[in-house]
């Protein structure tokens, strides 16, 4: 038996990374990132002439928990058509047994690194209306996200927005897309198609993991999803994700409270990100519609329906509303005032 | 998209071989038999390698010890108490290692053991001779992650070497001699100064043909390697972590 040595260890999982696109209307480009699942490639769909993004898992095999998922994630993504949410292109089997799906070429920045140059707020609050708008559409389809955090929201040279990664997407069952889902005490938060990844009903759910895994990030999971609580998971999750996007797209921060020398966010809008992160689902904005519509509101200058204001931050939001014309009549008094004076000299 | 595309099998990629453990546990002793050999043979070098180091034992003792060690593995039945939920084949092993030298030490047993493992070459010397050009931090001695490391590395080590093996083995059969000595000149015995032009022109072909060649060796040592991973894996599971461990994937 051949004695390899470290270097000749290193070089042969080097060579044996790369998926085998042989047969496949693929060229391999570059290397993009690796994630938990496998590895995302540049590559060039060569009928079509175009770059797409190429998806691959490391382990061979169609029927495992990985392959199950990333066949899931391909689906979900081909259910989705929005605007806001990568397309995917293709979902086959690699010669070597890997899984791969194809998508949409995405060139832009990641959120995390897109914010730090949008300066405003209210273009921060535009633009996070566009992540609502993408993940109310998914809710309506039935899907729940479930992984909702500045890495996983990606920005075009355009200002589009892109909600990736929906690996850890939720299929309820259909025409259960409301909030108040029937518990499912044999459910986990991991499920995937009853056969296998690819049977017909993609909206089928079943168990497939041990009961109670945690899947989702720190920080931006909720605190049902957090302790596994399956039968607590519903859209209200996704809507704590989207509270804690909220405050880190205005802060900086993902975290609830202030630390010295922190960003101060106007009440109403704190009182946005609290009601959205409450621990108690009940507490938190019903549908992702209702939070979205409390950021219009700020935006417009209204009150909002996460904030009980004093007659002291009305009249200031109102002053702030209408400062144009306050000033204008304030203006034409002053000239009214001073016309009399001179008049009356 | 056809369903069929998704089939594992067939002639795009190669159904998996039985697990050992699964083996290990049948009630036909032939099969039990072949097990250990699948076992002894991806695990031999490691385990003498962890005694020589973990346990410092001299070139003879390491070589009864670790001889002793599979031929209790099947006289005990320890695969049976194996159980993949709990835990990785290979740290199993290691820790069963550990306790069979501690046991053997409290024995005070010394006993001369040799051909209870059939059909499995031993080749001590070699061993001992990669075991001399292994680098070895002296400051990470003994440390419980060095163990594990240690032992990971050379089950990886192992495992590749009997992957490349079955490759030669193929290249052979297939009429493909000079695409295993690209393979080995390039991904195995590779320099710096390796590159795909000075092979094209050591072997008179072009540089297409060498990359062709390479990637069609890559492929088939992948495939070959990930294989007989899979039958050293007591579930899917277990198979995709030591596949990410032992590609390294975890670690990119």
């Amino acid at each position: 038996m051949k004695f390899l040595s470290d270097s000749a260890l290193e070089r042969l999982r080097e060579g044996t990374e790369a998926p085998d696109l042989a047969g496949t209307r693929y060229r391999l480009l570059e290397r993009i990132a690796r994630g938990g699942m496998g590895v995302v490639y540049a590559a060039e769909d060569e009928n079509l002439q175009r770059r797409v993004a190429l998806k691959v898992l490391d382990v061979p095999g169609t029927d495992g928990d990985l392959a199950n998922r990333l066949v899931r994630e391909a689906r979900v993504l081909a259910a989705l058509e929005h605007p806001g949410i990568v397309p995917v292109h293709d979902v086959g089997t690699l010669a070597d047994g890997r899984v791969f799906y194809t998508m949409k070429f995405v060139e832009g920045q990641r959120l995390d690194k897109y914010i730090v140059s949008v300066t405003s707020i209210p273009d921060r609050l535009r633009l996070f209306l566009r992540i609502c708008d993408a993940v109310a559409f998914a809710h309506a389809r039935g899907v729940l996200h479930r992984d909702l955090k500045p890495a996983n929201i990606m920005v075009g040279p355009f200002g589009e927005v892109l909600v990736m990664d929906w690996g850890l997407a939720k299929i309820l069952r259909s025409g259960d897309s409301k909030t108040t889902r029937a518990a499912d005490p044999d459910a986990t938060i991991f499920e995937k198609p009853k056969q296998s990844a690819l049977s017909g009903d993609s909206t089928e759910v079943s168990v497939v993991t041990g009961h109670g895994t945690i899947l989702g990030t720190p920080g931006y999971m909720s605190p049902e999803q957090a302790r596994g609580d399956v039968e607590l998971v519903d859209a209200r999750s996704d809507i704590f994700s989207l509270g804690a996007l909220l405050r880190f797209i205005l802060t900086g921060n993902r975290e609830r409270g202030s630390t010295p020398g922190a960003v101060r966010i106007d009440k109403s809008l704190s009182a946005i990100c609290a009601k959205a992160t409450a621990a108690s689902p009940a507490e938190r904005y019903p549908d992702v519609q209702e939070m979205a519509l409390d950021i219009s509101r700020y935006l417009d200058g209204l009150a909002v329906g996460a904030h009980k204001e004093t007659l002291l931050e009305k009249a200031g939001r109102s002053y702030r509303r209408y400062r144009f014309f306050i000033l204008l009549v304030a203006a034409y008094l002053a000239m009214r005032v001073l016309i009399l004076l001179f008049l009356h000299r | 998209m056809r369903q069929d595309d998704f089939q594992p099998g067939g002639d795009r990629f190669p159904l998996t071989r039985r697990s050992v453990i699964e083996a290990a546990r049948s009630i036909d002793a032939q099969e039990r038999e072949r097990a250990l050999e699948v076992l002894c043979a991806a695990y031999w070098r490691p385990v003498y390698k962890y005694v020589r180091w973990r346990w410092n034992r001299p070139v003879e003792a390491a070589q009864d010890l670790t001889q002793g060690f599979f031929a209790e593995l099947l006289e005990r039945e320890l695969l049976d108490r194996f159980d993949p939920n709990r835990s990785r084949l290979r740290t199993y092993l290691r820790v069963c290692v550990d306790s069979f030298v501690m046991n053997e030490d409290r024995a005070g047993r010394r006993q001369k053991r040799g051909g209870s493992i059939p059909h499995v070459a031993l080749d001590f010397a070699a061993a001992e001779e990669e075991l001399g050009a292994t680098a070895i931090d002296p400051a990470k001695i003994a440390s419980p992650e060095s163990l594990e490391e240690f032992f990971e590395k050379e089950w990886v080590r192992s495992l590749f070497a009997l992957a490349v093996g079955d490759l030669r083995k193929l290249c052979e059969q297939r009429e493909r001699a000079r695409t295993f000595r690209l393979f080995e000149a390039y991904d195995l015995e590779g320099n710096e100064k390796s590159s795909y032009e000075q092979l094209s022109k050591d072997y008179g072909i072009s540089v297409t043909d060498v990359t062709n060649a390479l990637s069609w060796a890559r492929r088939e040592f992948r495939k070959i390697a990930l294989d007989r991973l899979r039958e050293l894996c007591g579930s899917e599971e277990e198979f995709q972590r030591e596949a990410r461990a032992a590609f390294g994937w975890d670690a990119q």
